[in-house]
């Protein structure tokens, strides 16, 4: 750490690794908030409307954190990336510019009325603001994937003279194949961080004895949403997420799988540290010939390793991509796991009985943050050393003319400003399940002590 | 082809600045107009429900910038890398603080979002008129097509600018001015009672200032940056555009004394609208003008592929179609003064 390029690279990775803790649960609860809207509208039945107004208070307080700390994200492209912005500006601006267009328009022209706006639209009206929102957030959601989606997997461009990168079709841009699965894979896994939120806090509820029949509801819709998504996450998404890695990034595949030697009927790696400079695992925990199987579906398939390729084309941070891949699977394994147990004793009507289950969903609250977390971290250090994979290297694409002391302060101002805003964050979200879904209750704790102008 | 992308580019632009523009004055002027916690929740509901949809017009213009003209937004963000990030902190304490101040109704959390509102908010009037200043009076860009400008360097127009300079602190205090009008004048449309009595009479008192600086600034722009005389001796018609401005800047005195509080405030939108659209007619075909007029960026050599630039055309015309629907959706819901006891979003309880 040190120098400039590497302050750059923390710089995003830091920026973008704490907006995305707050749009994750957002696309989530907007999917469960249309449901649980969807319920009540066919069932009449009130108390799913409650839920869905305590739900969308949520969604609220972490909107606002996912608008404030998006801003930078664009337009850091231009300010620390500029040599890349100039290169594949007029590529990856197509979808980026979509975004606001398609997107934002439609989310922000709605929050509003979604938020606040139940008494004046009526129900139906309400249904049709919360749909919109919901379709804001989930598209929004697409054009970065789509964006990321042409830096892992480039199609659809020309290089002209002078070395710029230019569109040549966009349907190739929008609906490239990796930008499919990728973005399947990932609204699964914010769907699960929706989820299991959800899901912890009826728990807390159930556990701590107060709005029973509410904690019921959001452990019941947070188990069975969940635990279809953590499914699908594993099949179809993450094995042909896979699949494209093995056959457009080879060497990524054996970096996140730390597989050093090529070899015939590869295993597959479920502990072990990898010594890169010693090129091998230590203290393996093993599957034979599992990895082959799993990329080929053939036992005795060929897997190339670390050594088969030349340095220039390795990952830069090969420990920490093989460690965020196995902390994402390894989590995601868990979710399916914690699922399944929950739906069985769901199936079986015995879940609220069981307070040891609650308790792990209300403890597990905070893996599936950590689980998409360290899926991007594959991602993007997967893609390393390029920006564009085969076509820029990461370290052609800084901003040539902004000193490292600058973007160290930059850096540290983001840092300051964004603990303050996760701190205000843990306090809003606190007292806010603190007040609860149930209206008679959140209007006792609001009764004044005082007469008092506030 | 890129002079039509250039003119969309300063048309959401342009919109950005007259509809943020009015909730970023609201904030800049939100402690001379109100004299009580009452009085600041109803100023708050007057933008409460629209700021949001305002701010993606920054967004939007800025990816539109960023695929139609990728050099000029690499070439522009990092060389105002330190101001630009400020902007964005700026921008994210203001949006926490609209948001946030509601959520507890406490006597030391609302008064601290309120001035953590209304700071970010004058400062950011004061960035965005001494960003305008710097394009006007061109940067220290080189044959790489990049540049970096310090927050400062001498203050004085010489060969290595800084953001900051006499000039642009200027052109700077216009904006200010602008926007502090813009949104009195709003206030006042919007809101009833005291608060809108006092935000015109701020108004009218803010329009002098306003003059004196719309003359100074302008006779100096028209010394700094030959370009300006030069493009309305080729074009004669960009004189509409100066004298959309002067319209609306007369306008705004008249319709106050008639009382007529829309038209004042369109008045308002008419004079930002003029004066901008002056600007860019007047550095075009320049995006950002040099030092050195050989290195400015054109929107000639700042373009992307021709490609790209058509199937935006398309996309860009249906979504901005969809987004003025919801706009004006969202506006006529939100028609008429706010009332009194409603919440920051405008609706009744």
């Amino acid at each position: 750490m040190g120098s400039a390029l590497d302050i750059h690279r923390l710089h995003f990775a830091f920026t973008v690794t704490f907006h995305y803790l707050f749009p994750q649960l957002t696309m989530g609860l907007a999917l469960l908030i249309v449901l649980l809207k969807t319920i009540a509208l066919r069932t009449g039945d009130e108390s799913y409307d409650r839920s869905a107004r305590f739900w969308a208070k949520i969604f609220g307080i972490n909107f606002t954190i996912g608008v404030v700390t998006g801003i930078p994200l664009e337009f850091q492209f231009g300010t620390n990336w500029a040599e890349f912005s100039k290169t594949a500006g007029g590529v990856i601006g197509q979808t980026l510019a979509m975004e606001g267009v398609f997107s934002f328009f439609l989310e922000s022209s709605f929050l509003g009325l979604f938020l606040f706006g139940e008494k004046k639209l009526g129900r139906i009206g309400h249904w049709w603001a919360t749909f919109f929102v919901f379709l804001g957030s989930w598209l929004s959601g697409y054009f970065i994937v789509a964006t990321d989606a042409w830096m892992q997997h480039p199609g659809g461009y020309q290089i002209v003279p002078g070395g710029g990168i230019e569109l040549t079709s966009f349907w190739a841009l929008l609906l490239n194949e990796w930008a499919l699965w990728q973005y399947a894979h990932t609204m699964l896994g914010a769907v699960q961080t929706g989820c299991f939120v959800m899901a912890a806090v009826g728990a807390f509820y159930l556990l701590t004895h107060r709005d029973i029949p509410y904690g019921r509801t959001f452990v019941r819709t947070g188990v069975m949403v969940g635990g279809i998504a953590a499914l699908l996450q594993l099949m179809p998404t993450g094995d042909r997420q896979g699949k494209l890695i093995a056959q457009n990034q080879p060497v990524t595949l054996a970096a996140m799988e730390g597989l050093f030697d090529s070899q015939e009927g590869a295993p597959i790696a479920i502990l072990g540290q990898p010594d890169v400079d010693n090129r091998k695992l230590d203290n393996p925990l093993v599957v034979p010939k599992m990895l082959s199987f799993l990329t080929y579906r053939r036992w005795n398939a060929e897997v190339r390793g670390l050594n088969a390729f030349p340095d220039d084309l390795k990952p830069d941070k090969i420990e920490l991509l093989y460690y965020s891949y196995h902390v994402m699977v390894g989590l995601g394994t868990i979710f399916i796991a914690v699922m399944m147990v929950a739906a069985f004793l769901l199936w079986r009507k015995t879940l609220f009985e069981h307070r040891w289950m609650l308790w792990v969903l209300m403890l597990s609250v905070p893996l599936p943050y950590i689980a998409n977390t360290a899926g991007w971290l594959t991602a993007e250090l997967g893609r390393q050393p390029w920006l564009i994979y085969g076509l820029m290297r990461t370290a052609h694409g800084a901003s040539p003319r902004v000193a490292t002391g600058n973007v160290l302060f930059t850096l540290i101002g983001f840092m300051g400003m964004y603990t303050v805003l996760g701190m205000l964050w843990l306090f809003l979200m606190y007292r806010e399940i603190e007040l609860g879904p149930d209206p008679e209750h959140r209007r006792a704790l609001h009764t004044p002590t005082r007469v008092s102008v506030y | 082809m890129e002079t039509i992308w250039f003119c969309l580019v300063a048309v959401m632009i342009a919109l950005y600045v007259l509809l943020d523009g009015f909730d970023i004055g609201v904030g800049a002027i939100y402690f001379l107009i109100t004299h009580s916690i009452e009085e600041r929740r109803q100023v708050l509901s007057s933008i409460g429900p629209v700021w949001d949809g305002n701010e993606v017009w920054l967004l939007a213009a800025g990816g539109t910038l960023y695929f139609a003209f990728p050099l000029l937004y690499a070439s522009a963000f990092s060389g105002f890398y330190l101001p630009l990030m400020m902007v964005l902190w700026l921008l994210i304490l203001r949006g926490s603080a609209i948001e946030f101040r509601n959520h507890i109704k406490s006597p030391v959390w609302i008064p601290f979002w309120d001035f953590v509102f209304s700071s970010s908010s004058l400062l950011l009037a004061i960035f965005f008129g001494a960003a305008l200043g710097n394009v006007v009076r061109g940067v220290p860009l080189d044959a790489s097509g990049y540049f970096f400008e310090p927050l400062w360097t001498n203050f004085r127009l010489s060969e290595q600018t800084g953001i900051l300079d006499w000039f642009t602190i200027l052109v700077g205090v216009e904006a200010l001015f602008a926007l502090m009008m813009h949104g009195a004048l709003w206030v006042q449309l919007k809101t009833s009672g005291a608060v809108s009595q006092r935000a015109g009479q701020l108004a009218g008192r803010i329009w002098w200032g306003l003059l004196a600086m719309t003359v100074i600034v302008t006779a100096l722009t028209l010394r700094i940056q030959p370009q300006v005389s030069a493009n309305l001796r080729t074009w004669p018609w960009g004189y509409v555009l100066c004298l959309l401005a002067v319209a609306g800047l007369a306008g705004v005195p008249f319709e106050l004394r008639r009382k007529n509080d829309r038209n004042a405030f369109l008045a308002s939108c008419a004079y930002l609208l003029g004066m901008l659209t002056s600007v860019v007619f007047g550095v075009y075909p320049m995006v950002l003008p040099a030092r050195q007029t050989l290195y400015s960026l054109t929107a000639h050599n700042a373009k992307s592929g021709a490609y790209g630039l058509k199937v935006g055309l398309v996309w860009w015309v249906i979504g901005m179609s969809l987004a003025a629907i919801y706009f004006v959706h969202l506006y006529r819901l939100f028609a008429g003064k706010v009332s009194r006891d409603a919440d920051a979003h405008g609706h009744g309880n």
